[in-house]
């Protein structure tokens, strides 16, 4: 398939630069790794936070990682599509007999973040081992369908923002609130930022459906509908329905900056 | 006697200028990127009322937490970051620089009779100095006008927001005297992306920007207190809030010009070590 071969292009050529590569994977773990060093500092002095323990932020902060870690991963051609557009190599994209979506994925592959979705597996499996529940097999394929929810979610996000491209060409440092600052809310349960954001990275962009809502199942606070948090991951998936329309609507609408 | 004088002040007046040039230069032309300015404002706005409101429940929860600072301590910490955070970040870089390095341009900055150190350090500095000019009021603004537990307070008297101004501009040099450090990294390796990557983690941390320094634990607190880190955003920010005051806060602004001194010392020399094994390939 095509999308491999752009991704062993890509391989190849990070393999070229081979001590950049690794100290970048260290860099990466490094951030992650004192992002969550700096959670256990705040619970070392404060023990709970509104309710919450260490092992429930430390689960959300593994899963929000490990989701954004792939998501860029493979969708850094979303991510950093100004690029394309700013250079004009969007317009090349476009001549060519292939599916638009695939070439802009294959643009870019950024292998470095792996470095964070390292240390988020190994945060998980700690607060896995610490959050006290007995992990029966439909638990596991809830707490799987976190992270996988949450690639779709920022997948989904990445396409909003470089749909905005189209309108404002410069890549929006706007799109950093809810690309990077959704994965700073969502390394905590959500509720902690008060009702008006609960609602708002629940119901427009919902992050809640694979942080606080699936937790809330894992840790046995569900009340009523047990059955409607376990499928929140699911229902969240969605969201990239409306965002690749958006994106559709954006590619029928470009014109090119010219070269 | 008096001709000699002026002599002398008109030789200091040239030596200064082309650096002072450089800082007027490099501030005007920064301040040409006013919408990126107000997607920056939005930005750290935001981020602002995150870790408000993170704090706020933290602190929120039992009264457990022994020997950290006031939930409004921290709250005005954090807002001053936001607004400041151009002046001290270390990990803001000039692309430009480090072009000049990687492509070899800079050896037509070392034909013209300048000290690159003080040059290029000018040029950090009006950068910094720029883009906080253009982002820090609308964001002290914002912070000042929301409601009570959210919201940021004055400094307790008039002494403390003298010495805050003081120390934030001189953690401005702290930082510009670390960050030098990383073009002499280029000069030695040439790519910088990577190291850059790793440095900027730790100093991000370091510095008291993922979570304030008097939140994290007291041996790594003691362990810090003897790095320049502290002496870039956490001090300034602790003697804004009367955290550090009186005799307490004129030593510490003394520990921040001595860490002044040092790293601008060791950093041009540094330089000169470096570019005496420059070599420029072509041209």
């Amino acid at each position: 398939m095509i999308y491999f071969k752009y991704i062993r292009m890509q391989l190849r050529s990070l393999a070229q630069y081979r001590s950049t590569f690794w100290f970048m994977i260290m860099g990466q773990s490094l951030t992650c790794a004192l992002g969550f060093a700096s959670m256990t500092m705040m619970f070392d002095r404060f023990h709970t936070v509104a309710g919450w323990t260490y092992a429930e932020a430390a689960l959300c902060y593994a899963a929000v990682f490990m989701a954004f870690s792939i998501a860029e991963c493979v969708a850094r051609g979303f991510d950093s599509f100004s690029r394309l557009i700013v250079s004009g190599d969007f317009d090349r994209l476009l001549l060519r007999p292939r599916a638009l979506t695939l070439q802009v994925l294959g643009s870019s592959f950024e292998l470095t973040r792996l470095g964070r979705l390292i240390v988020g597996g190994t945060i998980l499996q700690f607060a896995a081992r610490n959050l006290g529940v007995a992990w029966t097999a439909d638990k596991v394929v809830v707490l799987i369908m976190m992270i996988l929810s949450g690639v779709v979610i920022f997948f989904g996000v990445f396409m909003l923002g470089a749909a905005m491209c189209f309108v404002t060409v410069e890549g929006l440092e706007i799109v950093n609130v809810f690309t990077d600052g959704g994965r700073e809310i969502a390394s905590y349960p959500l509720p902690i930022y008060g009702k008006t954001a609960l609602r708002f990275f629940t119901f427009i962009i919902p992050y809640g459906c694979f942080n606080y809502l699936p937790l809330l199942y894992l840790v046995g606070r569900a009340d009523g509908h047990a059955a409607l948090y376990a499928l929140s991951p699911l229902i969240g998936m969605l969201f990239v329905i409306p965002c690749a329309f958006v994106w559709k609507a954006g590619v029928r609408r470009y014109l090119s900056t010219g070269n | 006697m008096s001709a000699v004088k002026t002599r002398n002040m008109s030789t200091i007046t040239d030596i200064v200028r082309p650096y002072a040039s450089m800082f007027r230069i490099q501030f005007i032309g920064q301040l040409q990127y006013r919408a990126a300015a107000w997607a920056g404002i939005v930005t750290q706005f935001f981020f602002g009322f995150v870790f408000v409101m993170m704090y706020s429940a933290f602190y929120g929860g039992e009264a457990g937490a022994v020997g950290v600072p006031s939930l409004q301590t921290i709250i005005s910490y954090q807002w001053l970051k936001q607004a400041f955070l151009m002046m001290v970040v270390l990990w803001s870089q000039d692309a430009d620089l480090l072009n000049q390095i990687v492509g070899g341009h800079v050896a037509y900055s070392l034909c013209r009779p300048v000290d690159l150190y003080s040059l290029w350090a000018a040029r950090l500095l009006a950068n910094r100095a720029a883009r906080c000019a253009l982002r820090f009021a609308p964001v002290l603004i914002l912070a000042f006008v929301l409601p009570a537990p959210y919201g940021m307070i004055p400094p307790p008297n008039v002494e403390s927001g003298l010495l805050f101004i003081v120390s934030l501009l001189l953690g401005a040099l702290v930082a510009v005297g670390m960050s030098m450090f990383l073009y002499v990294l280029t000069f030695v390796t040439l790519s910088s992306v990577g190291p850059r990557l790793f440095i900027g983690a730790i100093a991000d941390f370091a510095t008291g920007m993922i979570i304030p320094i008097p939140l994290m634990p007291d041996w790594l607190q003691r362990a810090l207190a003897m790095t320049p880190f502290p002496h870039i955003a956490d001090l300034p920010f602790r003697i804004y809030s009367g955290d550090i005051a009186g005799a307490a806060a004129g030593a510490a602004i003394g520990v921040q010009v001595f860490w002044v001194i040092t790293l601008g010392i060791t950093g041009w020399l540094a330089f000169r070590v470096v570019l005496r094994r420059t070599v420029v390939q072509g041209g």
